[in-house]
């Protein structure tokens, strides 16, 4: 079936012709590779004497696909296609969304949702473990801390790569102060997230007049600066050692997932004890951090500093002539940005158990900075598919068992995930530079919403 | 203040890139309901002075009054909110926001009080941007880049607007229109402007007064119509095609 690369243009006519011609080449083709294959079958009968069974209907059936199949390619489909590209390419704006589109939003949310009780009913507790925490809880935690740079960098458009710093300082003060105060998750939740916050700011001031290279620079190496004060002020944070026997987070107080606590969860209401609720509810805690974050980022970006910060990406120099305070600008992403990484960095602790300086390499830093690249900057929807892709499909690696039969019993898929991970990044971003979701929606409109493709802005601007 | 006082009054004021002395000692004053131009060669200073007024950078000496209140080391964000709005060389629209959010951002100082009728001036003013709205400012023609700049310095409803070389790259009929807008803008709403411009003779007819600069400093000073027939002004600045 093979056919010249179809010329763009041709008239109606022509074009019929030409696709049934196309369609008589695919039938004699198919005709010819099937004849003996699929027309005369061999078989043995009970002797074991070969019997040539013939097929002439079957053979028929295939080409008369290949026929119809080929001609419909050639006379309707190929055409349809390209008249769409066309349209697309001459199209300026990305049209009204279909309303599925417009509510993968809440789609998204229904689906994750009920995905824990799901997992539990399909595959049992105890197997439901792997679903919800390693790659539901897991993959949250990175939506999050996506969503929460995406504010630094997607829409500030200050390139941060230190911001696991941020991260450390909400895992280390949720570890800390509830291990020597005795304090509970949800009193230290929202400490460790001003606490970031704080440090936010803190990195903030010295690097206010840095932008590109000079700021990625110095917050790489605020990173680093925090990490080894973690790894050195052993008596406080046990250095190398890690802080262990982190408490869990509670239900508000009532139940506890302590196995050995009074108000256990499970003994509550007379379960078989399982680590798999605690994991259940950990997966909504996460889920509704997340939620709460989209919701912020959402409508921070329809306020003033919203679209400050998109305008401070865009021109400094004409941020400050509006009258913008880019100062406070500035140091609003950073805080705010910082206050979501310590929100994630408890639950983190929260849900390990135990943290050490070696979660918080810079290596961190890059990957959420490549979910939140990958996602296409400024895009919560983007960015989620990223850190769904990106985390999930390097953990999906670890099970990819079949590879070893492959490969040989040696291979361990876990050891290539970064170079997938990498092979992942160079992909996406030659296919889609701008990222997976490259459309920015405007904040304002006169009449009615249009996105707007960012295709249509030069490369490398923003 | 009483009416006598200057809107604008520039003192001796010197600005520097390091070591580089930008602006060598200018002194300017721009009265309310005024069109004042300054031309001046490539590299003279002009686009200086006007970042300078704004802050942007600061005068190393000198001062400068607005309606007698020194902003010299006011910081730029705090200068604009005097209502000194500056559509600045090169433009610098937000390329990715559209017309429409360019112009809201214009609108920042009020908080978007008064955005929904200004907009609408903006746009019987500027049709092209009208229509263009929902475009983003990055794609626009140079010609609607210019008026955006332009609308977005009006959005903020200035007492003063600074307007740097708003003709450069403009095809002959744009610039007509847009000087046309500007002296629609001064006659009807008594806006002040202060306005930059290569195209010394377009300039020189729409203003009232204008300031010559070479070298970082004014060399000279008046009436734009003594300007339009001194000889000196004429060999150095209109030489070549205007008239
Ligand atoms: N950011 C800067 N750093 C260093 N030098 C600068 C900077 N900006 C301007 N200059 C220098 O200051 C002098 C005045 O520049 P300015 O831009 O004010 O000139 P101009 O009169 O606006 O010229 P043009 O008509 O070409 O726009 C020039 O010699 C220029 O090279
Ligand atoms: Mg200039």
């Amino acid at each position: 079936m093979t056919a010249a690369a179809q010329p763009p243009r041709i008239p109606s006519d022509d074009r019929l012709k030409w696709a049934l011609r196309e369609a008589l080449f695919a039938g004699l083709i198919s005709f010819g590779m099937f004849v003996l294959y699929v027309g005369l079958e061999t078989t043995q009968n009970i002797r074991n004497q070969l019997v040539l069974n013939q097929r002439w209907g079957l053979l028929a059936i295939l080409v008369a696909i290949a026929v119809v199949g080929r001609f419909l390619i050639v006379y309707f489909i190929g055409p349809w296609f390209a008249a769409r590209k066309a349209a697309k390419a001459a199209k300026t704006e990305v049209p009204t969304q279909s309303l599925l589109r417009r509510n993968i939003g809440w789609i998204a949310l229904l689906a994750l949702l009920v995905f824990p009780m799901a997992m539990v009913w399909l595959v049992g507790p105890q197997k439901s473990l792997k679903w919800v925490d390693n790659y539901g809880v897991q993959i949250l935690i990175y939506v999050m801390l996506a969503w929460g740079l995406n504010i630094v960098v997607g829409l500030a458009g200050l390139l941060d790569l230190g911001y696991v710093a941020f991260y450390a300082v909400g895992a280390y003060s949720y570890a800390l102060l509830s291990l020597y105060f005795g304090l509970s998750f949800w009193t230290l939740l929202p400490l460790a997230g001003i606490l970031a916050a704080f440090w936010g700011i803190i990195l903030g001031f010295p690097v206010l007049r840095l932008r590109g290279d000079y700021l990625a620079v110095v917050t790489l190496a605020f990173g680093e600066i925090i990490r080894l004060v973690l790894i050195n002020w052993t008596d406080v944070t046990q250095g190398t050692f890690g802080v262990s026997g982190v408490p869990k987070a509670s239900i508000f107080g009532i139940w506890s997932f302590e196995v050995g606590a009074d108000n256990n969860f499970a003994k509550a209401f007379g379960l078989r004890q399982s680590s798999a609720y605690y994991k259940i509810f950990l997966f909504y805690v996460i889920l509704a951090m997340c939620a709460v974050t989209a919701v912020v980022t959402i409508r921070l970006r329809n306020m003033p500093i919203g679209r400050a910060w998109e305008a401070l990406r865009e021109d400094e120099i004409a941020c400050r002539s509006l009258g913008i305070n880019t100062v406070t600008t500035k140091l609003t992403a950073f805080s705010i940005g910082a206050m979501f990484g310590g929100f994630a960095g408890a639950f983190f602790a929260a849900r390990q158990g135990f943290i050490s300086p070696e979660s918080f390499t810079f290596h961190e830093s890059a990957i959420i900075l490549a979910v939140v690249v990958l996602g296409g900057m400024g895009s919560l929807f983007g960015i989620a598919v990223a850190a769904i892709v990106m985390i999930g499909g390097t953990e999906l690696l670890r099970e990819m068992h079949f590879l070893k039969t492959i490969f040989g019993p040696d291979f361990t898929p876990e050891l290539y995930r970064m170079l997938i991970f990498g092979l992942a990044m160079v992909i996406v971003m030659v296919l889609k530079p701008r990222g997976l979701v490259s459309v920015r929606n405007p904040t304002a409109f006169l009449h009615e919403r249009k996105a707007v493709s960012s295709a249509f802005t030069k490369e490398g601007h923003g | 203040m009483n009416a006598q006082t200057p809107l604008l009054k520039v003192e001796g004021v010197e600005t520097y890139y390091g070591a580089i002395r930008a602006l060598a000692g200018v002194d300017v004053e721009v009265h309310r309901g005024e069109i004042v131009c300054l031309i001046g060669a490539n590299g003279a200073g002009k686009s200086t002075l006007m970042m300078t007024i704004c802050g942007q950078p600061q005068a190393r000496q000198g001062r400068i009054l607005f309606d007698g209140e020194d902003i010299t080391r006011v910081p730029t964000h705090l200068i604009a909110r005097k209502r000194i709005a500056q559509s600045p060389e090169g433009r610098r629209i937000f390329p990715r926001m559209t017309v429409y959010e360019n112009l809201q951002m214009g609108a920042s100082l009020d908080n978007q009080t008064y955005f929904k009728e200004d907009v609408e001036k903006i746009f019987t003013l500027f049709p092209r941007l009208k229509e263009r709205q929902a475009q983003r400012g990055g794609t626009l023609s140079g010609g609607e880049q210019q008026m955006l700049s332009i609308g977005r310095a009006l959005m903020a409803r200035p007492k003063l607007l600074l307007l740097d070389e708003p003709s450069l790259g403009l095809a002959p009929l744009i610039v007509k229109q847009i000087f046309e807008a500007i002296k629609l803008l001064n006659q009807q709403e008594g806006l002040t402007v202060f306005i930059v411009e290569q195209n010394a003779f377009a300039a020189l007819k729409l203003s009232g007064r204008g300031y010559v600069m070479v070298n970082g400093k004014v060399s000279m000073e008046g009436p734009s119509k003594e300007l339009l027939a001194n000889p000196e002004v004429r060999a150095a600045y209109l030489e070549g095609g205007h008239h």
